[in-house]
């Protein structure tokens, strides 16, 4: 139990762990081992087991067979509650965290100290004295909603630390958060480990395993394709197919097109953000027929609010016009009937409803339209073969259209909306993180419907924290800092050195 | 020495089969009989004879059936006006309001009177249960609003209401129009009593006595329209999004506020049908207590039925027996203990619905 300082070489020894699940073999004698003091990578698509192997190490699933060594002793977990004990501490994809509760309250949660009287400040100085140590610094009198993506995550894992967690699982870390913060958090993890924590890293983006990781282990369809190996040792090629299972193309060929008419023009457009504080300054641009206008940005720095603003789901003083309609203002019906597309940066709290069927979920566009809907009703065979057409023609994974929408995976769910927003070929297609959090071979995919729009002619507005992928795609590109543009330049002629400096604030194109 | 077996809950991860629903359904009624069993038994009662005669007081005779699809027709509409509230998420508890603001638009055809007594029967009942729509509607047009463009919670607005309603009627049947200064209004005219079937007991004997009239036609009538309006209209359909998920129905261009405010006017209506319902099919006049709690109990039918719109009348036919069975005999508040119970667990057993529980043999320690 007691912490045995530096005697054993392995903080974790996971052998021939099998678990299955109905209809799927999760993990299909997985080795997985983690050296004291390591950034250990777990690589592999959505759905190869990664979750579902650190859910066994966390407590949460009890293997089949196989077994478990934490710091040199066989353990079996009956609860998360022992895997804690054991200091194993997993920092969630989704924050397990309480919106109203102040950071120092969403720590203490649940741990018997302090017992009756909070004596907050007491604590909150305790926490401060933590963040030091490891330089994850936040406000811990700040409420959760307070705070952006990349602090709330920090504090989760100063949870963890709090709880004396000393091997830290975190499952992929990096899918919510902004480039900035994706150094910062590499930076904390690197800090971490020298500090004598171990630390398990769950990821699908091979340049980020690279970058950080000591050590690597792939699994795909449930079975490990490497284990342990080193990740410098093999091209960014190589990794992607041990984890695909196929060669994987990184660049989508972008052809050339002529812009045409203007499709979206945004004029002196502001607003504010849900607190009330102004997220979008003065914000003005046009996207043309065939062009696709990306916006890089930190995260936080007014994208949502400018996409909610053009898309008719937040008042904004300013104009907006589509195929010279003015919508600002005016219901997201109007905006829809003028030709736009709304691929929403948030897929099961906005894009779809998670508890109805796909059917229901793939006409919400066009439930009032024929051949769907005449007139008061609602042709459900209709829906069904609408739904069955798209299933097919997108190749979305699922056993009916007649199944829950939240059972499908993210990236066929993306698949679900982005086939439901292009029908009916849209004029203006506003897009936000579309292939955020997707694996390799989704993203491709995404990528390419995106491309195949703008060949149509559809005018794009894309909003991604992925510079690579918004170089690659756009047209022109602007980059958005504390709610203005601080640059509008043609993608050709600018590098993610110069869009980098951008969102950060410190360089302003001279126009 | 540990128990060698134990209970393991896993989230299901494929469709809930078809069937679970209804046998869930069934399994907390039985459930909910068995414990009301062992409580009678604890207090010294025999809990089969209570039962039996329970059964024959409520089934045992057509007279007595009959009864109960008297109690159960208000159920129904109510129970079908907050299926459809519930099922957008709105939490409508005012059906009790609703339903005296109904009976009373409904009386004042008569009382005023809105149109003269020796009109056609027919004209006085449709324009009573117009009446009857349009007050219920009314009523729930308030929280509605209230909801709609202030955001005040639904829950609290329309369980005040209910004692409003209450106490206006109150204040109409002590005052205005009381009959002789009883706290009741004057019987109303032939002219305005729904038909029933003891008035066909001169052409067919076995008719004599037997309570059921019109209303029971409405509630089916009604079952049926808000099926057709859930599962099949543009409507419905709006209904359907925003109950799972508004920010997605606000976001695919639907009006929230639009249908916040209809939902809750339908759901009010419906309620304010049964009020016109029971003052022109039982008791002929306005009065104190013309509700035995039905806005209540109408609140579980809905979720008894799973909000299903047929499901509601079955369900709505037990409650109506539990009301009938529970005068016949004492302590009356044995029916309320079964009526709460079955909430109780249906609420609970939505639990199935969403995880599998297994038993399973402990595994054996492991040998260090």
């Amino acid at each position: 139990m007691i912490n045995q300082s530096d005697e054993y070489p392995f903080a974790v020894e996971m052998q021939d762990i099998v678990l299955r699940f109905p209809g799927v073999l999760a993990n299909d004698h997985v080795n997985f081992t983690l050296k004291k003091g390591e950034i250990h990578a777990l690589l592999g698509e959505n759905g190869a087991g990664k979750s579902t192997l650190m859910n066994v190490l966390s407590g949460l699933y009890k293997p089949e067979s196989g077994s478990i060594r934490i710091k040199g002793e066989t353990v079996t977990f009956n609860s998360p509650k022992d895997a804690i004990a054991a200091g194993i501490g997993m920092v969630h994809q989704h924050f397990m965290l309480v919106p109203t509760l102040t950071v120092t309250q969403n720590i203490l949660l649940g741990l018997k100290k302090p017992k009756f009287f909070m004596n907050l400040s007491h604590y909150d100085k305790k926490i401060l004295d933590l963040q030091e140590k490891f330089g994850l610094l936040v406000d811990p009198t700040a409420k959760i909603w307070q705070l952006s993506v990349g602090e709330q995550q920090r504090v989760e894992i100063l949870k963890m630390l709090y709880r004396g967690a000393d091997i830290l699982i975190l499952d992929e870390p990096t899918a919510v958060l902004a480039p900035q913060e994706i150094d910062d958090l590499m930076a904390t993890m690197r800090a971490l480990v020298a500090q004598g924590k171990s630390i398990i890293f769950i990821s699908h983006k091979l340049n980020e395993v690279q970058a950080v990781a000591d050590r690597l282990t792939v699994l795909r369809k449930g079975l490990a394709t490497a284990e342990g190996i080193d990740p410098q040792g093999l091209s960014r090629g190589q990794l992607a197919e041990l984890m695909v299972g196929r060669k994987v193309i990184f660049r989508v060929e972008k052809q050339a097109k002529e812009p045409g008419q203007v499709v979206l023009e945004v004029d002196d457009l502001s607003t504010t953000n849900n607190r009330g504080l102004p997220a979008v300054r003065s914000v003005s641009f046009q996207i043309r027929e065939g062009e696709i206008f990306g916006v890089a940005g930190i995260a936080g720095n007014g994208q949502s609010e400018l996409v909610e603003a053009i898309t008719g789901l937040r008042e904004a003083v300013g104009s907006v016009r589509i195929n010279g309609v003015e919508v600002c203002n005016c219901s997201p019906r109007k905006s829809i009937k003028n030709g736009l597309a709304h691929i929403p940066e948030d897929r099961t709290g906005v894009g779809t409803a998670p508890n109805l069927s796909l059917t229901n979920n793939t006409i919400m566009k066009n439930y009032s339209q024929s051949p769907i809907s005449n007139g008061w009703r609602i042709n459900y065979i209709e829906a069904h073969d609408f739904a069955d057409s798209l299933k097919e023609d997108y190749d979305i994974q699922a056993p009916n259209v007649e199944v829950q929408a939240r059972k499908l995976s993210g990236g066929n769910l993306q698949k679900l909306i982005l086939a439901r927003e292009i029908y009916g070929a849209p004029s203006l297609i506003v897009a936000m993180q579309p292939t955020r959090g997707l694996d390799v071979g989704a993203i491709e995919g995404i990528q390419r419907l995106l491309l195949e729009q703008r060949q149509r002619g559809a005018a794009i507005l894309l909003l991604s924290e992925e510079l690579e992928e918004l170089l690659m795609l756009s047209d022109r590109i602007a980059v958005i800092f504390d709610g203005e543009f601080v640059g509008q330049m043609d993608a050709d002629e600018t590098d993610l050195n110069q869009i980098g400096m951008m969102m950060t604030g410190t360089l302003r194109s001279e126009q | 020495m540990k128990f060698p077996y134990q209970l393991k809950i896993d989230p299901r991860t494929e469709d809930t089969p078809k069937w679970l629903p209804i046998t869930t359904s069934v399994g907390a009624i039985v459930t909910a009989f068995i414990i009301s069993g062992i409580v009678l038994a604890l207090i010294g009662a025999q809990p089969f004879r209570v039962y039996q005669y329970f059964f024959k007081a409520s089934f045992g005779s057509w007279g007595a059936f009959s009864d109960i699809v008297v109690k159960a027709t208000p159920l129904i509409l109510i129970g079908l006006g907050c299926t459809v509230a519930f099922k957008m998420n709105i939490l409508n508890i005012g059906a009790e309001g609703q339903f005296y603001m109904g009976a009373f638009f409904a009386s004042l055809v008569v009382l005023v009177p809105i149109i003269p007594l020796d009109s056609p029967r027919w004209l006085v009942l449709t324009l009573m249960a117009a009446m009857g729509i349009l007050g219920g509607a009314l009523y729930g047009f308030i929280p509605g609003l209230l909801k709609a463009v202030f955001n005040v919670n639904e829950i609290i607005t329309t369980l005040m209401l209910n004692y409003v309603a209450v106490y206006w009627n109150n204040y109409w049947i002590f005052g205005k129009y009381s009959d002789a200064g009883f706290q009741m209004t004057p019987t109303f005219d032939k002219v305005a009593w729904l038909p029933r079937l003891a008035d066909l007991a001169n052409e067919f004997p076995f008719f004599s006595g037997i309570t059921l009239h019109l209303g029971v036609v409405f509630g089916i009538i009604a079952a049926v329209l808000i099926w057709v309006i859930l599962r099949h209209s543009r409507w419905g359909y709006e209904i359907t999004l925003i109950g799972d998920n508004p920010k997605a129905a606000n976001y695919a261009g639907i009006n929230i506020k639009k249908n916040i405010i209809l939902v809750m006017m339908l759901s009010g209506a419906l309620a304010g049908l049964a009020g016109m319902s029971e003052v022109t099919g039982v008791v002929h006049r306005l009065q104190e207590r013309i509700s035995t709690n039905y806005g209540f109990s109408g609140v579980i039918v809905a979720w008894l039925a799973k909000l299903n719109p047929f499901a509601v009348i079955p369900v709505s036919i037990l409650f109506g027996a539990l009301i009938v069975a529970g005068r016949e005999i004492q302590p009356s508040g044995l029916s309320f203990l079964i009526q709460g119970t079955i909430l109780f667990l249906v609420i609970s057993s939505d639990f199935l619905l969403r995880y599998k529980v297994h038993i399973v043999r402990r595994q054996q320690e492991e040998v260090s």
